[in-house]
């Protein structure tokens, strides 16, 4: 369970995170949506403690993520990013590697060795082992960072943006991923999402910010409807139920309202 | 998983020459290159050269090793292979520092003064100017890290104008003097210095050495290795604080010099075949012994020190590079 309590996060006078309290639950997709500048990836990264809070805190199943010691903190949650370019020349099962650090600092023993080899496996990365990262497609990079934060055998994993720039097969692909990891491992995701109908698809539940604050934080048959679309992005949308899911279109509204604000 | 219905096959690993083999390989090559500069043209006349030339090959080895480090250590950090200490202002400094000191009580004086005490005026000025930059930045102000590159690279710039506008007011017996000291020499090193040197510089890569995975750990960017447990804003500090002592120390000992991290620190990477800090730094650190005794060599033996060692390193380094870049070995 993750506690965000009272946190605050200000950047000059304008809060962007502001007053925020949610409780995430153990298990299963959790996807923050809303428009841009809502704070949701302020509130991811005070999360997986990138950024400091202003004010408040968070705790995840009871451990504050500013004041536990980092090694701790990393057996516990993972973070995965988009942008992962780095400049040095690694291999696929260097990566997957140092997902084991938190536990052997570097000096991997047959234990880490095992959770390597499963969390290669896991993402049918065998054949790709002794690759390096820079020879492979984006698909492939991205199949072998998560392959890492197997690795890293955490309870929880935060996600920032992790479609962006990823087309239709390489997003479902993503999105499946997670779904696997979350069903076979359970495991707790929570992901920064732009596109409703992936979070209407995948999630669990939905978190919901505009300016700093959060609107709603219900499942997906809740916030993917017109009145709540409407009050998030200001945007008219049309939802229809297809294969049992919520999936709003709106490539063609027209009823769009003036913007309450500009970011 | 989205993926064609091949049968996943269990790669082996592609044959490689090990990192230590070639290490070894490169070890050997420095050991080489030091034996000829020891022997060449001795004439018999052991007592003499060498301890004077062993005096010279154990400062190169110092400031060589100080260099590889500091720079291997401050490219991990800023995620960057294109920069160098030296762009934090570094030699800009250390030049600053001696032209204030002959503008204010003349080249005959500077000349006379006692070199441990310019040694130690010298680390003292770039070790506090550079640990106030960054405390100031880093944990004070809480800045990201490339800010603080930037404003070095400024202040480096702002140096250097300074540096200029003060040499343009001396008078040119002076100046002479100051010319001498702006390029890195080896003929004349004090020899307690060099054991000063050598005891800082053996600290500071025991330091290393004992965090040479968490180094590796930091090749991952600030945010992956955040979420694999290491310190990060702690690290780095600690990395900026290594680098300033070092570049300091170099500097202090035989003048401006940090020019070749670069050049060493590409040739370790391209060459060692792994990026762990326990490969590169050694790599790195045997290939700035190769440069430096190897262009002491040719600048005493060949044009009889009518030449400066950076010309020769930076030419022969240079052509190198190239030639491994051409080869698309990058």
């Amino acid at each position: 369970m993750i506690e965000i309590t009272n946190v605050t996060k200000r950047y000059g006078t304008t809060a962007v995170v502001d007053d925020v309290t949610a409780t995430i639950r153990k298990g299963g997709i959790t996807s923050l949506i809303g428009p841009n500048g809502a704070g949701k990836s302020t509130l991811l990264g005070m999360m997986s403690r990138l950024l400091k809070t202003d004010a408040g805190t968070i705790t995840v199943d009871g451990l504050d993520v500013t004041s536990t010691s980092g090694d701790v903190m990393a057996r516990k949650l993972a973070i995965l990013r988009q942008q992962n370019y780095f400049e040095a020349r690694l291999t696929v099962e260097d990566l997957v590697t140092f997902g084991r650090f938190p536990y052997c600092k570097g000096r991997p023993t047959v234990e880490d060795k095992k959770h390597i080899d499963r969390a290669i496996e896991y993402l049918e990365l065998s054949d790709l082992r002794y690759r390096f990262l820079h020879e492979l497609s984006g698909g492939q990079q991205q199949r072998a960072f998560v392959s890492m934060v197997l690795a890293q055998d955490t309870d929880y994993l935060l996600l920032d943006e992790p479609l962006n720039n990823l087309d239709m097969r390489h997003s479902i692909a993503m999105m499946q991923q997670l779904r696997h990891i979350v069903n076979d491992l359970n495991k707790t995701v929570v992901i920064v999402l732009h596109d409703i109908n992936f979070a209407s698809w995948y999630s669990d539940e939905i978190l919901a910010m505009r300016d700093g604050r959060i609107v709603y934080h219900a499942g997906p048959e809740v916030v993917i409807t017109p009145k709540a679309l409407m009050d998030l992005y200001d945007v008219e949308v049309t939802v229809e139920t297809i294969q049992g899911k919520s999936v709003g279109v709106y490539y063609g509204a027209m009823n769009i309202a003036t913007p309450r604000h500009h970011d | 998983m989205l993926r064609s219905a091949s049968v996943p096959v269990e790669s082996t690993k592609p044959f490689s020459l090990h990192p230590i083999a070639r290490l070894l390989i490169i070890g050997l090559l420095a050991l080489a290159v030091v034996t000829i500069f020891m022997t060449i043209n001795s004439r018999g006349n052991w007592d003499f050269v060498l301890p004077f030339r062993g005096r010279k090959v154990l400062a190169i080895i110092v400031v060589g090793t100080a260099i590889a480090i500091s720079t291997v250590i401050f490219q991990t950090i800023t995620a960057n292979r294109i920069l160098t200490p030296s762009i934090m202002g570094f030699d800009a400094l250390f030049m600053l520092v001696q032209t204030i000191a002959v503008f204010s009580m003349g080249g005959a004086a500077l000349a006379q003064t006692d070199p441990k005490i310019r040694f130690v005026v010298n680390v003292l000025v770039m070790t506090v100017f550079s640990g106030a930059l960054y405390w100031w930045l880093f944990i004070k102000a809480n800045r990201p890290l490339h800010l603080l590159v930037l404003i070095g690279i400024i202040f480096g710039t702002l140096f250097r104008s300074f540096t200029n506008l003060l040499q343009r007011m001396i008078d040119p017996t002076d100046f002479a003097v100051l010319q001498d000291t702006s390029f890195a020499s080896f003929n004349s090193v004090d020899r307690t210095l060099v054991g000063i040197g050598a005891t800082i510089v053996g600290v500071i890569l025991l330091m290393v050495a004992l965090r040479n995975r968490i180094l590796d750990a930091m090749l991952l960017g600030r945010a992956t290795s955040i979420s694999i447990g290491v310190d990060y804003q702690r690290e780095v500090m600690i990395v900026l604080a290594m680098t300033t002592i070092l570049v300091s120390v170099s500097t202090a000992l035989v003048g401006p010099i940090t020019f070749f991290g670069l050049l060493v620190a590409h040739l370790a990477y391209h060459t060692v075949g792994s990026s762990g800090h326990r490969y590169t730094i050694p790599a790195a650190a045997l290939y700035s012994i190769i440069f430096l005794v190897g262009g002491q060599l040719i600048l005493e033996h060949v044009f009889n020190f009518n030449s400066s060692l950076s010309i020769m390193v930076e030419f022969a380094g240079g052509l190198l590079f190239i030639i491994l870049l051409l080869r698309g070995n990058a």
